[in-house]
């Protein structure tokens, strides 16, 4: 069996000492910004991608990747306790999960959603290492033709699937594609857009652009709010354990969940968000047994299904990055980052080329997941003492660790000039109502997409007609198309549009 | 004509201005032809798509009705001058600014600046709890960055360590 002796060379890895620190590491970091409202993954991951430098790419992909899985756990602990969603996939969480709470059974909430996403996280992991040997085959049969098709279907993928404004999301893409293409050119040495600013013929850092829109755009957005009450639960949480009647309405609604996040978290643009807001969907639809509780006041199902959902497209989000190179949403596009910066090329190659790292990685989340459910289920007054903390006391913290962390980077100032560029510029994204996170999916894309064209078009001498001559390519593209057909039609658009509302 | 969504309006100007300048920017550089792409070649096409977007979305902007003007608001001056501002006090103490003669002032005087300045960003402002603040930030920082992941940042002012 290959997949049990390719687990085992991963489990290898995983389970020596360094790679366990570092996994703790990720899990207990991601929870913590999972906890604590107003942070969230992609900022957390860019601030720490400079410290990441001096580990072993192995450690340090461990390490990013439990503070994404990780985060889908804490984000609920906040989500049922205080009604706030302390990461976005945990918007539907406070539904019913804060309902629960305030009826004094924030225990069986929170251990349905820990439990349920632990077992999504493992179903997740096995889906991640039986599927991705064998799109790694296919993805050995692509040229630059395909390729290109395959990030139009991504980038289409990525905003069909977000909220708000359709064109607004594709204009956001190809924002962050020219954003991408700032620097030297590599077939022509010449210094694109850079102004005879030096630093800038490398190109913007995209550490600089994630931490700029995504950690001071949110805090300046955040600090804009008036502060609200917050009214935590904390004294109230006893007798973590759900009743036998719990187990029995949770138990399906954790399958249905996991089964839908891990087919959504495969898609292009898939990933938690979408996961968690379908799962609830489909919860809403499924008859009510005699005696439940309604949705939104207090109903177990809730709680689990979201949660299990986007555990497991956090989880299977990573396919598409190791198997094809291509990020399906903002972290995985900070994954792809991490991977540059340690000179390993994201794509079908890794498998082969760092059978250590795709294997140890994979072997990680699980272990990573059983440390998650002991963080978060035993020791979860430690994270509500957290939740106590003010919010003026953290943005300060944030805004230093985004500042050393620009600045290490390098050891350069001219980042730190960049990212208050882009905190602005962040900002202005926020007040415009337009989504930050298909640009920086575009501009990580952009460089390679750019690199793609020019060599199928070259092999084609000039006819564009090589993207739907190729079978792989036409089919792709045709995949990408119907997306968008689907999602303008207007019963759809409809739907859609309310899906994301329900809040 | 009246703008019947405020947000979508100023968002396609944005476009089309960014994605205008770009265009224009590209025909700097040699364009080439599609079997040759020239370094002007994709900026130009993107730039020009995405200009062409921000004036549809200008155009819906004026057409399409919404519930509440989707109007922007006003812009939270206070937080964002401060946070920037914090930021880039940070930077100057951090690395110096030859250009005025200012020597580097390391890190840990750089850390005090932007957390006093950043809180000046809240809505309550003790001194005393931003000072007790900056302090642990400082100590933290020292232990995790300078002596558990060994970053080569400069730590004291120069005129100290020299």
């Amino acid at each position: 069996m290959d997949l049990i002796h390719n687990l085992s060379i991963g489990f290898g890895v995983a389970f020596t000492f360094t790679n366990l620190l570092y996994c703790l590491v990720g899990c207990i970091l991601g929870t913590l910004i999972g906890v604590l409202p107003g942070i969230g993954p992609v900022a957390t991951i860019a601030m720490l991608l400079p410290a990441t430098y001096a580990l072993p790419p192995v450690s340090a992909l461990i390490m990013l990747a439990g503070i994404y899985y990780g985060a889908q756990y804490g984000g609920s602990t906040t989500a049922i306790l205080v009604n706030l969603p302390g990461e976005s996939s945990s918007v539907v969480t406070c539904i019913d999960g804060y309902q629960m709470a305030r009826q004094g059974r924030a225990g069986p909430a929170l251990a349905a959603a820990g439990l349920g996403s632990f077992f999504a996280g493992c179903v997740g992991t096995l889906i991640l290492a039986a599927f991705a040997p064998p799109l790694t085959e296919l993805a050995f049969k692509f040229g630059p033709a395909e390729y290109f098709s395959l990030m139009i279907l991504g980038l289409i993928g990525a905003v069909v699937l977000a909220s708000g404004s359709l064109l607004k999301a594709v204009a956001m893409i190809v924002l962050g594609l020219l954003l991408g293409i700032v620097g030297t050119d590599v077939n022509s040495g010449v210094a694109r857009f850079s102004f005879d600013i030096p630093e800038l013929t490398d190109g913007i850092g995209f550490v600089v652009i994630a931490m700029g829109v995504f950690g001071y755009g949110e805090i300046i957005g955040n600090l804009s709010q008036p502060d609200d009450e917050r009214e935590v639960f904390t004294s109230k949480v006893k007798g973590l354990f759900p009743t036998k009647e719990d187990f029995k309405r949770m138990a399906p609604a954790v399958l249905r969940g996991t089964a839908l996040g891990s087919a959504l978290g495969i898609l292009p643009g898939g990933g938690a968000l979408l996961a968690a807001f379908a799962a609830y969907a489909l919860e809403k639809k499924i008859k009510m047994r005699p005696g439940e509780i309604a949705f939104g006041k207090g109903n177990i199902r809730g709680v689990a299904s979201p949660e299990s959902a986007n555990n497991a497209g956090a989880q299977t989000s990573f396919i598409p990055l190791l198997t094809l190179g291509i990020p399906p949403n903002a972290v995985m596009a900070l994954m792809v980052g991490a991977m540059t910066i340690h000179n390993i090329q994201p794509g079908p190659q890794v498998m082969t080329s760092n059978p250590e790292l795709f294997w140890g990685l994979i072997a990680s989340m699980w272990i990573g997941n059983a440390m998650l459910i002991i963080l978060n289920l035993p020791l979860i007054g430690m994270w509500i003492k957290l939740l106590t903390v003010p919010y003026k006391f953290l943005f300060p913290a944030i805004v230093l660790f985004c500042a050393i962390g620009v600045y290490s980077t390098n050891n350069n100032t001219f980042d730190v000039w960049m990212v208050a560029i882009f905190g602005f510029v962040g900002y202005a994204f926020l007040k415009l109502r337009t989504e930050p996170a298909p640009l920086l999916l575009g501009f990580i894309l952009g460089p390679m997409m750019e690199e793609n064209l020019r060599r199928a078009l070259l092999l084609s001498r000039g006819t564009w007609s090589v993207f739907i001559t190729r079978p792989l390519s036409a089919g792709l593209l045709v995949a990408a198309a119907l997306l968008l057909g689907i999602v303008l039609l207007p019963s759809i658009k409809a739907k859609r549009e309310e899906a994301f509302v329900e809040e | 004509m009246l703008i019947k969504s405020q947000a979508d309006f100023y968002s396609g100007v944005m476009f089309t201005a960014v994605g205008g300048a770009f265009a224009i920017g590209a025909t700097t550089y040699n364009i080439g032809d599609g079997a040759r792409m020239g370094p002007g070649y994709f900026p130009l096409m993107l730039g020009i798509l995405l200009a062409i977007m921000g004036i549809v979305i200008m155009f819906q902007a004026l057409v399409v009705e919404t519930v509440d003007g989707d109007k922007i608001g006003k812009w939270a001056w206070r937080p964002l001058a401060f946070v920037l501002g914090a930021n880039l006090a940070f930077g100057v103490l951090l690395g110096g600014l030859p250009s005025i003669g200012l020597p580097a002032m390391g890190m840990i005087l750089a850390i005090y600046a932007l957390t006093i300045i950043s809180s000046l960003a809240g809505h309550h402002f003790k001194l005393r709890d931003v000072l007790i603040l900056s302090t642990i930030l400082a100590a933290g920082s020292y232990v995790a960055f300078i002596w558990a992941l060994k970053l080569q940042i400069q730590v004291w002012p120069t005129f100290i360590s020299g």
